[in-house]
């Protein structure tokens, strides 16, 4: 039966050829495969300096690099992730394809901002560029002053600028997501029948709007600082450094939830149709997002805790950081609900999905060693925070940006990848990554600062299996690019639905037309309806 | 008219609107989603000024002796007239938005050549009160230049007034050639009742940048002028 | 698709408003008024900003989602301010007297 499926003749890929219909089109599902490209060689260049940073770190002895280039290295590598790669990753990529054929729309809101938002990318990631070509920078990916604004002697004004600058297009990004998600719903598709990944969306967007203006702000302050010699943080004219802080963690700690959190809608859907269930508790699901979102703008300050804050405000900062855990302990809870009973398969993108669950347990509940005032003072810049944070933004972020991919890629490119290869690959980077990053956890507790090229011996069994382990996290890595890529002129034709899933998405052509629908999609009376219906028209029963 | 008849046809509803974009279904969807993203845009132009509003509030508490000192300096003669300048533009601006939704395109055109007058005015001001800054070095950093015994803290303040007031004119040229823009297309006829979101939006835009400048004055020029 | 068409001298008295309170303002700034001088010009601006959002940008007469928007910016907005100040506000709060002298 499968064997029949051919490609659709007209869809959004052949409607229009040449570089010119791709780079003045206001499709979103092209804008969202060119953000795919993009994203995909800032990942590669991050892994290269990751590659760098564990290369140097096999030996205690800093033999690899000088100390200047490891600071550019590690600094590079965080630059270049955070900001060019996981925070425009599954918003920018999936969100941007899927939220209007999720809520039954021909485009998004404002399909114009949307390419704009692109092109404002690739100016932030030119700024980079020019930085990294000329020099680098080493101030970390957090441009802490004094030492960004006076001491550096590198590159800190085109980097703070291409980071400045992507944060337009990851504004943007948000707003054009929030004004669909609100005006451009199909007749009859209200809030409590959409998936649960665009009410991720939803709270994502929320928190791009409102804290990326923040750090906007304080990078112009850095700014004027560093190319004017204005005086605003500098404490030898009475400024500030904690100011600073104060302002960038206000945006940086919910940036974390601009990661994580579209990964958690990803992880809904994926649960959902590997299980043909709807998923336990609906509606806590989908406040929790919100609720991330909201309690996301509480707590930064537990980022400062050994930096001279006030004791008090610490105290509040640290009560505050636990609430962060409820709504996110919703959400785990809720998938192990559904799961419990649910007709569970094993398809490429579950096993993401429950790798996921794992690294991202292990990353929540290490967090509250953190969010602990006893216990961070002891772990503060230890590979215990290193570990911890990779543990959400890899284990979880990535794990569900490249989950999604692996469950929406029939639905992008409509053609199926090797299952093999896909299988292969989750499970190497389940074991690659907790081989890179759970010895870094002994070793932060053991007191191993992070940021050092050089290390006393005996840390060195560690960081040889944390290293060994990077290398096969970057198989696992680099092994969907390669069957994915294969996929696209190979793959065998997927029809509509090969999962059997229950979106609106995946009631139209794979890939779908310009338009998204052919016909206008039907509304669930509930989200997530698995009717053997929707069964037997996928060939699963 | 046979166009949009045909159009109409091939969608199987009624006529459209020619301003009617492809992936909006009615008129009213496609304002409402102009307005709600413009007013998400300057939700996040509030953060925005936010950050630098909190900067400037601490240190005036911390160094208030400094800040009232560095105040004194600045010309309340220019601040003050182009308070009133700005705050006037604000309604030629309203005026400019009231004769689009009644559908006068020459009412609108002359009300946006005035807003944009009084803007470019504004902007004179500013260079005056720069450039005198520049000539008695109150420029912050390594030329800077003051007697007082707050010298270092006074410098935060300048620090502060130059990147508020310098946003804050970046947004004024950025508002001045959207309303050049807009006022070509008045001018063009694009706009009548049933039509005219871009003139709203750029009012929003503008009515925003006055409200930024009604908290600057006070902060800025208003510190202590009582000693 | 109705639009509210405020008439020209609703905007002119705003404005009349606006002006009167820019002078109150300036003069306010000439007495003082000891620790209240930046309450009341902070007070003052957000009267002139409420005036403007109100009625030059029209929120008055829009929907309820544009008031939450309004509602949203600020209510973030005190997040920033209040939580930020918590800090700088109780530093002083703790003295370890041995190691300051």
């Amino acid at each position: 039966m499968l064997d029949t499926l051919k490609l659709p003749d007209h869809h959004y890929l052949n409607d229009g050829h040449g570089l010119k219909s791709w780079l003045l089109t206001k499709d979103h599902k092209r804008i969202a495969m060119m953000y795919l490209i993009s994203i995909t060689v800032m990942f590669a260049l991050g892994g290269f300096f990751a590659a760098g940073v564990r290369l140097e770190l096999m030996t205690p002895q800093g033999d690899l690099f000088l100390a200047d280039t490891y600071n550019k290295f590690f600094t590079m590598h965080g630059v270049v992730m955070v900001f060019f790669f996981l925070i425009p990753s599954t918003p920018a990529v999936l969100g941007n394809f899927l939220i209007p054929p999720m809520v039954g729309a021909k485009d998004l809101a404002f399909p114009r901002i949307n390419l704009l938002s692109l092109y404002i990318f690739w100016l932030g990631a030119a700024f980079f560029f020019y930085a990294l070509f000329s020099g680098g920078v080493d101030t970390g990916w957090t441009f802490y002053t004094p030492f960004s604004s006076f001491s550096s002697n590198t590159n800190v004004v085109p980097t703070a600028l291409g980071v400045f600058i992507s944060g337009f297009s990851s504004i943007l990004t948000g707003l054009n997501f929030i004004v669909t998600i609100h005006r451009m719903r199909a007749p009859g598709l209200s809030w409590f029948k959409l998936p649960l990944f665009v009410w991720a969306h939803y709270a994502t967007s929320l928190i791009q709007v409102l804290g990326t203006p923040v750090v906007a702000i304080t990078i112009i302050m850095v700014f004027v600082e560093r190319a004017f010699g204005f005086g605003i943080f500098d404490p030898v004219r009475g400024g500030d450094p904690v100011l600073f802080q104060h302002l960038f963690w206000f945006y940086s700690h919910p940036a974390v939830y601009i990661m994580i959190v579209p990964a958690l809608g990803v992880m809904s859907e994926l649960i959902s149709t590997f299980t043909r269930k709807t998923i336990f508790g609906y509606s806590f699901v989908a406040f929790s997002s919100l609720a991330i979102a909201v309690f996301g703008f509480i707590v930064w300050a537990h980022h400062m805790f050994v930096a001279g804050i006030s004791p008090y405000s610490a105290l509040v900062f640290s009560f505050l950081s636990f609430s962060v855990a409820i709504p996110s302990a919703v959400k785990v809870f809720n998938w192990t609900a559904t799961l419990w009973k649910g007709s569970i398969s094993f398809e490429p993108p579950m096993l993401y999905a429950y790798g996921f669950m794992g690294l991202f347990l292990v990353g929540g509940l290490t967090g509250l060693f953190l969010a602990t005032l006893g216990t961070d003072i002891h772990l503060h810049d230890t590979y215990f925070v290193v570990a911890h944070f990779h543990y959400i933004m890899v284990g979880g972020a990535i794990m569900g940006y490249i989950g999604g991919i692996h469950f929406w890629w029939p639905k992008m490119t409509g053609r199926m990848y090797s299952e093999f290869g896909a299988r292969m690959s989750a499970i190497l980077v389940f074991v690659g990554f907790n081989l890179t990053f759970f010895p870094q956890f002994i070793l932060g507790y053991m007191g191993m600062p992070r940021r050092y090229h050089a290390y006393p011996d005996e840390f060195q069994v560690l960081n040889i299996m944390s290293s060994a382990g990077a290398g096969v996290l970057g198989i696992g890595y680099i092994l969907p690019v390669i069957y994915l890529t294969y996929s696209l002129t190979r793959g065998k034709a997927a029809g509509p639905n090969p999962w059997g899933a229950s979106g609106l998405e995946w009631q139209t052509q794979s890939p779908p037309v310009t338009a998204n629908f052919t016909e206008p999609p039907v509304v669930p009376a509930e989200p997530y309806e698995y009717t053997p219906h929707v069964a037997r028209e996928a060939n699963l029963v | 008219m046979s166009n949009a008849v045909a159009h109409a046809d091939a969608h199987g509803h009624a006529v459209h609107h020619p301003e009617l974009q492809h992936h909006f279904e009615t008129m009213q969807q496609q304002k409402e989603a102009s307005t709600f993203g413009m007013w998400l845009f300057l939700l996040t132009e509030v953060l925005f000024f936010g950050g630098i509003f909190f900067a400037y509030l601490l240190y005036r508490m911390w160094y208030f002796d400094a800040f009232a000192e560095a105040s004194r300096d600045l010309d309340l003669v220019l601040g003050g007239f182009n308070t009133v300048v700005l705050i006037g533009s604000s309604l030629t601006m309203a005026f400019a938005v009231r004769a689009a939704q009644t559908g006068s395109s020459s009412g609108t055109v002359r009300w946006l050549i005035l807003t944009m007058f009084l803007g470019a005015v504004f902007l004179g001001v500013k260079v005056i009160e720069y450039s005198h800054k520049f000539e008695v070095g109150h420029v912050p950093g390594p030329n800077f230049h003051s007697t007082s015994q707050w010298a270092a803290q006074e410098q935060i303040f300048y620090s502060l007034y130059f990147t508020m007031t310098g946003l804050h004119a970046v947004h004024m040229i950025v508002g001045i050639v959207i309303l050049a823009v807009i006022t070509r297309m008045a001018a063009q006829g694009r706009f009548n009742e049933s039509y005219h979101t871009p003139v709203e939006m750029t009012g929003l835009y503008w009515h925003f940048v006055d409200l930024v400048w009604i908290y600057l004055f006070p902060l800025l020029y208003l510190v202590e002028r009582h000693n | 698709m109705s639009v509210h068409i405020a008439p020209k001298s609703l905007y002119i008295s705003i404005f009349g408003a606006l002006m009167v309170l820019t002078a109150v303002t300036v003069a306010a700034a000439f007495v003082n008024l000891g620790n209240l001088n930046a309450p009341v010009a902070l007070a003052i601006a957000t009267l002139k900003a409420t005036l403007v959002v109100l009625f030059f940008m029209h929120v008055k007469y829009s929907s309820k989602m544009i008031k939450l928007v309004v509602a949203t910016s600020l209510f973030f907005l005190t997040i920033l301010l209040t939580e930020t100040l918590m800090d700088f506000a109780t530093r002083g709060w703790v003295a370890i007297p041995k190691l300051m002298h």
